[in-house]
């Protein structure tokens, strides 16, 4: 019996260990872009580190609280949603992941008139990972508290994508030659993806929610 | 040894409850794998027995009084059509409800028999057959209410409820399984105390087993084989019964089953409130299934009821009505052939007469039979009944009276020691030396026998018959037992 109570902890940690690291890297997210911009290289390639740590060990406990879930039978009524919510958010790490790693290797070359922009885009997609987890949370522990989080998610969201449509209608007025713009257009929609995973989530969460309280 | 044979029927139909019934228990737990089969499966039948031999005995007492099935074999044909109609609902896939084909079963007996049904016994569990679900719809109501309330309040991580669920099912489902065993075992092994084959057996003077309560630890273990061997089935399609539930909701409805089966068992919460003035709950064995459903409506109702499927709970009303029906027809079938075609006497001939002396007894209450009917014997309780209303002109209670001094039941203690036995439970020892002085002597009719104990003891004090009273309930168990002996001995 004391063992059952041990391993329901231990599960609880890895769950919130999972989410931590998914808020962690929006936030490590945010300064690796900063530091691209502002051309710190060390600083820029130690986020970039930590951001594959993140990954690497957000995929381990994903796997291993599936695992757990499946082998143990347990929740068997939201198994199913709490599985593919555990999904969805491992998306929103690895577009986090795959943007930096494209930064990294591509090396964009931007104007710095749209350094603010950018930061400002990064900024609002990593919001709206963070409100995401928030009520990821409270599905968690107290789904009537879901909705308070999720329509700032949604929010943030909205934010990103006038963000990034703004900035792309500079970019293509601008005399830059066609393959840079659209180099940079990649970037953005990259970005601007993270807040788009975010809001997947966030749209799941509010099916389940309603479910968990039937 | 014949005896034993006897006995198959009630293990085959404890065989049948536990199949069917500890379903009602660990159905949803197991379907939505909760808890493992095999985990249910031991608790379920550690509590059933455990149920059966401690608090089995309330239900049972109600359940003799409907029908005195007085023959042996008449109790085993009982049985075993009872447990024939449960096996094959169960075996069709159909809810049904053990208490009630064996009501049926006893009801096609005394048809068979042409004894009077006790239509105030009858009545008594008919009503608690509807009042149960009712009442374990307002408890799953009300518990789902503040389990909602309480979880909106309290933030558990869903992981954390996920544990206590479990924790929670298995308790729950335990309690459940002693209340079924408690209050169900009396269906099972009820037609049987009366000729129970065992003696008590005394554990170092500390405590004692007596023959009921070994009767009811067979019960209990048939239903426990039942578990084990069949249940597991039932419950994987428990799943898709009139509202599909979350394991939470489950151990509400399992809760509620639980507390109001428990209700109906309880010998010691039927004495407290009477002390208390109270009326107290019937001991009455009801429908474990038919509470499942209760409460289930329930829950439905909580969420405004749009998803109870209506044309299932209509399906499951019809059962419970041709359950008793097919019951009552397979016994009354069963026991002709047993009569008549295995030579076995499956009830005793109660013949009614207005002697002399009982005539006599008759005019002290003012009541003055018939000239015409004095010279006749009437074979059976109908026949005499028939009579009565032929020829005299008596209201219903008078009636009741007539037929409790004309009953002719020839009453002889022949094993004093066996006695003892059979009643030290229910008499105090006054009583009990009042019967055995008795001994040898023969009495035509219960009156005759109650007059005599008065005679002997101040702790005898029988009021008129048909007056309900603790004496008269105890004076109908001394010639229960003495009855049961007495065929006992001349088979």
């Amino acid at each position: 019996m004391l063992s059952l109570f041990k391993k329901t902890k231990m599960l609880e940690n890895k769950m919130d260990d999972f989410l931590d690291h998914t808020s962690e890297s929006s936030m490590v997210f945010y300064e690796a872009v900063k530091h691209y911009f502002l051309g710190t290289e060390a600083e820029f390639k130690s986020q970039v580190a930590k951001i594959y740590t993140l990954e690497h060990e957000a995929d381990t406990l994903r796997r291993e609280i599936e695992n757990q879930l499946y082998t143990e039978t347990l929740i068997p009524e939201s198994r199913g949603d709490v599985l593919a919510l555990l999904e969805n958010t491992d998306n929103v790490i690895n577009q986090v992941k795959g943007t930096i790693a494209d930064f990294e290797i591509e090396r964009p070359e931007i104007p710095p008139e749209y350094t603010d922009g950018f930061l400002k885009l990064t900024g609002f997609s990593g919001q709206a990972v963070d409100k995401m987890v928030k009520s990821i949370r409270a599905f968690i522990r107290n789904p009537q508290g879901v909705k308070d989080w999720l329509h700032k998610v949604y929010f943030y969201e909205k934010e990103a994508d006038n963000t990034a449509e703004n900035l792309k209608r500079k970019i293509f007025q601008s005399d830059l030659p066609l393959a840079q713009k659209n180099h940079i257009r990649y970037f953005l929609r990259q970005i601007d993806s993270v807040a788009d995973r975010a809001e997947d989530v966030a749209d799941r969460l509010a099916i389940y929610t309603i479910k968990r309280s039937i | 040894m014949l005896i034993l044979f006897y006995l198959s029927s009630g293990l085959f139909l404890g065989w049948s409850l536990g199949a069917n019934d500890a379903a009602n228990v660990f159905g949803t737990a197991v379907s939505t794998k909760m808890v493992r089969f095999k985990t249910a499966a031991i608790i379920a039948s550690i509590f059933v027995v455990l149920g059966a031999v401690s608090m089995g005995g309330g239900a049972s007492a109600t359940l003799g009084k409907l029908g005195a099935v007085d023959m042996i074999a008449g109790a085993f044909v009982v049985a075993l059509s009872a447990g024939f109609v449960v096996y094959t609902m169960v075996r069709l896939g159909l809810p049904v409800s053990t208490s009630q084909a064996i009501v049926g079963a006893i009801m096609g007996w005394s048809f068979f028999s042409g004894t009077l049904v006790d239509y105030s016994a009858l009545i008594k569990i008919v009503t608690s057959w509807i009042a149960g679900p009712i009442l374990a719809m307002v408890f799953s109501l009300l518990i789902y209410y503040i389990f909602q309330k309480l979880t909106q309040k309290i933030h558990v991580h869903i992981f954390r409820i996920d544990l206590y669920t479990r924790i929670g099912l298995i308790v729950v489902g335990a309690f459940g399984a002693y209340s079924l065993g408690a209050n169900n075992v009396a269906n099972v092994m009820g037609v049987f105390v009366p000729v129970s084959p065992f003696k008590t057996i005394d554990f170092f003077g500390l405590m004692q087993f007596n023959s009921t309560q070994q009767l009811f630890l067979l019960g209990g273990l048939a239903i426990a084989v039942g578990i084990m061997t069949y249940s597991g089935k039932v419950m994987e399609t428990v799943g898709a019964g009139i509202v599909k539930l979350t394991p939470q909701a489950a151990l509400v409805v399992v809760l509620a089953h639980s507390i109001v089966l428990f209700l109906f068992a309880s010998q010691g919460l039927h004495d407290w409130m009477r002390s208390l003035g109270l009326p107290g709950i019937p001991l009455v064995p009801i429908s474990s299934s038919q509470l499942v459903i209760g409460a289930v409506v329930g829950i439905g109702m909580v969420h405004g009821g749009r998803n109870i499927q209506y044309a299932t709970l209509v399906r499951i009303g019809l059962g419970w009505v041709y359950t008793p029906v097919a019951a009552a027809l397979i016994a009354f079938f069963a026991l002709f052939f047993m009569q008549n075609v295995f030579s076995q006497p499956v009830h005793q001939q109660v013949p009614f007469e207005f002697s002399l002396e009982v005539r006599d007894k008759l005019n002290e209450k003012s009541i003055t039979i018939p000239k015409s009917l004095w010279k006749y014997q009437y074979p059976t309780a109908v026949a005499c009944r028939r009579a009565l209303l032929d020829e005299a002109s008596m209201d219903h209670s008078e009636l009741a009276i007539v037929m409790e001094y004309a009953k002719v039941e020839l009453l002889k203690l022949q094993d004093p020691e066996r006695f003892v036995q059979a009643a030290v439970k229910d008499l105090t020892p006054e009583q009990i030396n009042a019967v055995v002085a008795l001994e040898g002597e023969t009495y035509r009719h219960r009156w005759q026998l109650g007059e005599a104990l008065r005679a002997e003891s101040d702790s005898w004090q029988i009021t008129d018959p048909g007056q309900t009273s603790q004496h008269e309930n105890e004076l109908n168990l001394v010639c229960e037992i003495i009855h049961r002996q007495m065929n006992l001995k001349s088979p």
